[in-house]
């Protein structure tokens, strides 16, 4: 039962990491249905800038509290991603708005591309490991084990989904985005400035990407050049699994992709065990006698395989995502 | 395309054309050579991404069905030839054998992918095509243990080259007098091979299926109504794309005699999928085009980066290999940006992108 509730509580973590990512993604196809693929390297640009204005703070000559240089970094993060954001938007996928439905997404591979080598040529080829600025402390929950971290984390990133959900339901700009995702056409008679919401909805998701960036480089302690690619790519199948577009699918999806792969990860060796299995060749019976009847067929180097399968699942039976409306499909 | 009717003879200046092409492409792997034989390996690896290219066309260019994961057939061709003509299960079949064999297990995939994918659409088949081909990659990489497969990361080498008889296409060898590398000799071979997949290509753009599949791109719902089974049809388009996969990875083992599953990312899924959109989808001459223009532009890169740089600053400010990508990067943005078409796109394509511009006037 504890490692059942400790994987949940390491899945709720990392899922709410997930759900700040989806998040961005979701929000750009939900306006312009452009799956922006760079997004996975803007949180990699929040790590590695935040990360850059910790240790130089760090190594200035009056000692700074903590608090007060992590968020210094983090707020530096927002602004640098914000900007970039923005100047993809402009550069790569302004001008191919009404271009076929493919030539965005290579333009959208070509700046992931270049976000992924310019942060090689600034940041190196290394691991960067992050300093411990917050010594997690354990708390006991029930059995299992949770960090102040690991609560700060689940916090701070539902916090900043309802203040999104806040934004997009109550505020004028929320209005004009919402109106926008249903048809750009008539928002624009409606005096809709288009090109600004679509600008704020790439901004915003910048935004929660930065505090996602520095979020996970806490939690792992390490960041690196190329950490952007898989957390997109997981974050994107979490955005798809909610069903993309949708604000609370992707907060739905983010936190049940992260529970799935944890426990995923915790039971995949158990379940597939094989030494119970009557007919094995010698050299299985050698290993499972050595092992003390341990041997697995899949390990937990399967964890991304077990991600994919369910979103496979999922989608077989719901072929718009847990939360998503049928959508049409556009040429 | 082929506009020319059956009856008609061709005129001989399309005859004079067609010698000097075929001799300029007899040539080549000598004009390369001069260069290096590394060139010649370029071409060679052009060819086998032509084959790609060709066969992710299918799907994506011919009947509208974006997939991410397409490198996961390209891995399983690749890997069956390597675990049947190598010292690792000591089985060494000759490649004639194995490429079908290959082409029909990478065909057997694509159905397995396309079958219970055939309701979702647009994005949503992107990402599971995308996590199938992330499944694969996974699965080579961790078969090693309990019972080992497919050795794992450290892949699978010594993998026999095609040979006929004696007859190895890997040696250097001479033949009436002419010296011939081990790479020029697969040039051959793979040219030939490139040519019929063309050709499969063609004709098969030309097909009963080929207008199917355009119509299903085009309008699925209309394309049903018209009696087409679009079942079948787009089951019929990821079999057929899968199997060119599979031809292509299998030469790629013969000719690398090395596979792992480092060379089966989504970033090869991702590049060959450019080289199409690039190119120009569903243009056969356009997507050829990429797959050369894509091959061919890093490593031009690879060799000209440290030389210009040294000429401009005097010395080598960044590693080559990064500003190789970099520049990459940034050509995929300004291809697409100044041709969102692409860059040889198909008449039916090009015409659709100038409709607006005549309703605005």
């Amino acid at each position: 039962m504890d490692t059942f509730l400790q994987q949940l509580i390491n899945g709720l973590t990392l899922g709410s990491v997930y759900a700040l990512v989806a998040l961005g993604y979701t929000m750009v196809y939900g306006i312009i249905g452009l799956i922006n693929f760079a997004h996975g390297e803007v949180v990699m640009i929040g790590a590695m800038v935040s990360l850059s204005v910790i240790m130089a703070l760090l190594g200035a000559h009056a000692p700074l509290p903590s608090v007060v240089i992590i968020l210094a970094g983090l707020l530096v993060a927002i602004t640098v991603c914000m900007a970039i954001a923005y100047a993809m938007e402009k550069i790569a996928y302004r001008p191919l708005r009404k271009a076929p439905r493919l030539a965005p997404l290579i333009t959208a591979i070509g700046m992931s591309i270049i976000l992924q080598n310019l942060a090689l040529i600034v940041w190196g080829r290394n691991y960067l490991t992050f300093p411990t600025l917050i010594q997690p402390t354990p708390y006991n929950v029930l059995g299992a084990s949770m960090t102040d971290l690991q609560m700060l984390i689940v916090v701070l990133a539902g916090l900043l989904m309802a203040g999104l959900v806040f934004v997009v339901q109550r505020t004028r700009l929320g209005m004009a985005m919402r109106a926008t995702a249903q048809n750009p056409q008539v928002a624009g008679l409606m005096g809709i400035d288009i090109n600004v919401v679509i600008s704020a909805a790439f901004v915003i998701g910048a935004a929660l990407a930065a505090v996602a960036g520095l979020m996970v480089m806490t939690y792992y302690g390490i960041a690196h050049y190329y950490m952007g690619f898989l957390l997109g790519l997981k974050a994107f199948t979490a955005a798809v699994l909610g069903g993309i577009g949708n604000l609370a699918g992707a907060m739905l999806g983010g936190v049940l992709l992260g529970i799935i792969e944890a426990l995923g990860a915790g039971y995949i060796g158990d379940v597939s065990n094989i030494c119970g299995f009557p007919f094995l060749s010698d050299s299985l019976q050698q290993q499972c006698a050595a092992s003390e009847g341990q041997v697995s067929m899949f390990g937990s180097n399967y964890q991304d395989v077990f991600a994919f399968f369910v979103l496979i699942l999922v989608l077989i039976f719901r072929p718009s995502g847990l939360l998503g409306e049928r959508v049409s499909e556009r040429a | 395309m082929t506009a020319h009717g059956r009856g008609k003879s061709v005129p001989p200046k399309v005859w004079a054309g067609v010698v000097l092409v075929a001799l300029a492409l007899a040539l080549l792997p000598f004009v390369a050579a001069l260069a290096g034989q590394a060139w010649v390996r370029i071409l060679n690896f052009a060819m086998i991404y032509i084959m790609l290219a060709l066969g992710l066309n299918i799907v994506v260019g011919f009947a509208g069905l974006l997939d991410l994961g397409y490198i996961a057939f390209y891995a399983v061709g690749a890997y069956m030839y390597a675990l049947l003509a190598s010292p690792h299960f000591g089985i060494h079949l000759p490649f004639w054998v194995i490429l079908p064999l290959g082409a029909g297990l990478a065909c057997i995939f694509g159905i397995l992918l396309g079958a219970p994918t055939l309701k979702l659409r647009g994005d949503y088949l992107a990402i599971v095509t995308l996590g199938f081909g992330e499944i694969i990659r996974i699965f080579l990489n961790n078969l090693n243990t309990p019972v080992n497969v497919t050795n794992g990361p450290q892949g699978v080498n010594l993998i026999d080259p095609f040979h006929v008889a004696g007859f190895s296409f890997a040696r250097a060898q001479s033949i009436l007098g002419v010296p011939f590398s081990g790479p020029q000799k697969y040039y051959y071979v793979l040219l030939l091979l490139t040519i019929g997949v063309i050709v499969i290509n063609i004709r098969l753009q030309n097909s009963r299926l080929g207008r199917a599949w355009e119509a299903i791109r085009e309008d699925e719902v209309a394309a049903k109504a018209m009696g087409i089974n679009t079942r079948n049809v787009k089951l019929l388009a990821f079999a057929m794309g899968a199997s060119f996969g599979g031809i292509a990875g299998g030469i790629f083992s013969a000719t690398q005699e090395f596979v792992s599953p480092e060379s089966f990312g989504l970033f090869e899924s991702i590049i060959v999928l450019a080289m199409v959109v690039l190119g120009g989808m569903g243009n056969i001459p356009g997507v050829i085009l990429g797959a050369i223009l894509l091959t061919l532009l890093p490593e031009v890169l690879r060799s000209t980066m440290e030389p210009l740089q040294n000429a401009l600053f005097g010395r080598v400010l960044l590693d080559a290999e990064t500003v190789r990508l970099l520049v990459f990067g940034i050509a995929l943005v300004a291809i697409m940006l100044y041709r969102p078409a692409g860059l040889w796109p198909s008449a039916v394509r090009k015409r659709e992108l100038e409709v607006p511009k005549v309703v605005a006037e």
